[in-house]
């Protein structure tokens, strides 16, 4: 598992908001070909981390690489070879599904327009949502909106997928539909994924690793197989996460 | 036989996607895959086009390949685009009717709510009121200014260069004063009101509108128009006079500039604007002011109470709430002209 190339290096990262301090000395290292899942409580600065890792928000301290590739300093072509899946969706409104699926295609590849749309509808296949092409992202229900947005980070096939929350709120069928078409698209096109949730079913079904926040540490107080840590006695909000119990803390209170 | 080698992704397959199909003509196609050492979907999607022509076969793919080409050649064709739907004249006639019977009816429906709004009370927010008239009156005070001096300066000047040649260039300043009095005055500052803040009220509530915020004070037993709606009409129309007398000084005295300029004293100007400017002139303006913000304001609520589904919807009520406020002014100055002439002001 060394022997793989890193697809994010993540070093000493800390984030603080005014002289709020969210988290601080984060380092990971997640390697291609894995599941990768960053988990916490509610507030813990999973979404922030993320966002620090995909661009969209400068560490207060440490550097953050995607694909070789340091994201304040010198990108290159990064962004066309990751893939992001905000929590809400976030398609394009005035767009169809399929042309938000199209769009990125349009952009940057010289595919003429019926590839475009070819290939578009084919990732709404591969998601489940070969019907719904002309639909509207108004019209669609909100796990619906997800799969599409998958689907548009799909769209140029990059070798790395960051999802935020893609369980959250989706009904336990919808959900474990989810964790398996990302079980499928990293079997079949070997593509990394860093995924940002708490869900524990989800977890347990897709990780290969994980990292774990917490909100008092402000920092990371796990890092491994899900699978083990939840075996494991170890720190005692990393049981209680597991095991969906209230730490001994917040029970004796 | 085409021959694939290397590893098809997304930029190459765009690369080639033309000539691809070019060599293949049109008839059947041997696919030669044994060079090609891998693919993504976008490439299997250009194999699995080309393979599944009648006729055609597939030689030396590897297993990875064979399994993306098979499941993206199952996933069907993308629907044809959308038709964008053709309306008649009568039907767009018909819909404006509606439009304006629809506004006519909230007008109503706003003024129930006033009435109602002794029962009411608790749901109206003073601090609202307050908020708005702030935002819609003190905050447009300098655009107000800026724009009805230019009036004034613009006016004065466009009339003192004809009516010079007549010898009637004094008249300049009561030809300025009634028109901005009269009529410019309330229907600019409308036209700011509808810009500025019926804009802005059918953008708020229509961000709140999708993001169901209405849909919660309505599952609480709050009226809508009682709590967003009464407190925006009531500080519009609080505001209007105000703005409107502002503007209007401030023409007079873009007026007042050029005909100093031209050689008039300002006690001349001053003497010839009293003489003619009669008090029903002032206060028709300030009735109209009252009007327009109550008219102005409730179309830009009602827009962001109709707004659709999507942050498009958003942006279209904002225009639907400008465009609406600036006809509608339009439409009620004119009425307002014909009620004064009957009353003989």
């Amino acid at each position: 598992m060394a022997e793989r190339a890193a697809a994010v290096e993540i070093e000493g990262v800390a984030q603080a908001f005014g002289g709020r301090v969210i988290f601080r000395d984060v380092s990971a290292t997640i390697l291609r070909g894995e599941v990768f899942v960053i988990l916490g409580g509610s507030g813990c600065g999973k979404s922030t981390l993320l966002r620090q890792i995909i661009g969209l928000l400068a560490p207060s301290e440490g550097h953050v690489r995607v694909l070789g590739q340091d994201m304040y300093a010198d990108r290159g072509d990064v962004l066309t070879r990751i893939g992001v899946m905000f929590q809400a969706g976030a398609l394009f409104g005035s767009m169809t599904l399929l042309e938000n699926v199209m769009l990125p295609l349009q952009v940057y590849t010289d595919l003429p327009p019926e590839a475009c749309a070819r290939v578009a509808q084919v990732k709404l296949g591969l998601v489940g949502l070969g019907d719904f092409g002309r639909a509207m992202p108004a019209e669609i229900s909100g796990g619906m909106a997800k799969r599409a947005a998958i689907a548009r980070a799909l769209a140029l096939d990059p070798p790395l997928l960051f999802l935020d929350e893609p369980s959250a709120g989706l009904d336990p069928v919808t959900s474990a539909g989810l964790d398996q078409l990302i079980l499928d698209l990293r079997r079949d096109l070997g593509t990394t994924f860093v995924v940002v949730t708490h869900e524990l079913a989800s977890i347990l079904a897709i990780a290969d690793r994980c990292l774990m926040l917490d909100r008092a540490a402000k920092g990371v107080i796990a890092e491994g197989d899900p699978r083990k840590l939840r075996e494991e006695r170890v720190h005692p909000t990393v049981r209680a996460f597991f095991h969906r119990e209230m730490p001994k803390e917040a029970g004796a209170a | 036989m085409l021959t694939f080698t290397g590893v098809l992704d997304a930029a190459g397959t765009g690369v080639i996607w033309g000539e691809a199909q070019k060599a293949a003509g049109s008839g059947a196609v041997v696919l030669e895959l044994s060079a090609l050492e891998g693919c993504d979907t976008t490439g299997a999607v250009l194999l699995a086009q080309l393979a599944a022509r009648p006729g055609s076969s597939v030689q030396g793919a590897r297993p990875q390949v064979q399994a993306l080409m098979d499941r993206v050649g199952k996933i069907g064709p993308p629907p044809p685009p959308p038709v964008a739907p053709t309306v008649t004249l009568r039907e767009a006639l018909q819909g404006g009717m509606v439009a304006a019977l629809g506004g006519v009816a909230f007008l109503g429906e706003a003024v129930l709510a006033l009435l109602r709004l002794p029962a009411r009370a608790r749901q109206f927010r003073f601090s609202d009121l307050l908020r708005t008239a702030d935002q819609a009156g003190v905050r447009a005070v300098p655009l107000t200014v800026l724009l009805g001096t230019l009036m004034g300066l613009i006016l004065a000047f466009q009339s003192l260069v004809p009516m010079r040649r007549f010898g009637a260039d004094l008249f300049v300043a009561n030809l300025v004063a009634i028109s901005l009095i009269r009529e410019l005055g309330p229907l600019l500052a409308a036209v700011i009101l509808a810009g500025r803040t019926g804009s802005a009220f059918a953008a708020e509530i229509g961000t709140m509108k999708v993001s169901q915020e209405i849909d919660a004070l309505t599952t609480m037993g709050i009226d809508p128009v009682t709590m967003l709606v009464l407190p925006r009409m009531l500080a519009a129309m609080m505001v209007m006079p105000a703005l409107t007398v502002i503007l209007e000084m401030a023409g007079l005295l873009g007026m007042t500039l050029v005909m100093v300029g031209a050689g008039y004293p300002p006690i001349t100007i001053g003497n010839q604007v009293a003489q003619w400017v009669k008090p029903e002139d002032f206060f028709g303006g300030i009735a109209k002011a009252v009007v327009f913000g109550a008219v102005v304001a409730g179309i830009g609520c009602r827009a962001g109470l109709a707004t659709g589904i999507g942050p498009r919807a958003v942006g279209l009520s904002a225009t639907a709430a400008v465009v609406g406020g600036i006809v509608a002014t339009i439409v009620l100055d004119g009425l307002f002209a014909v009620l004064f002439y009957r009353l003989g002001w």
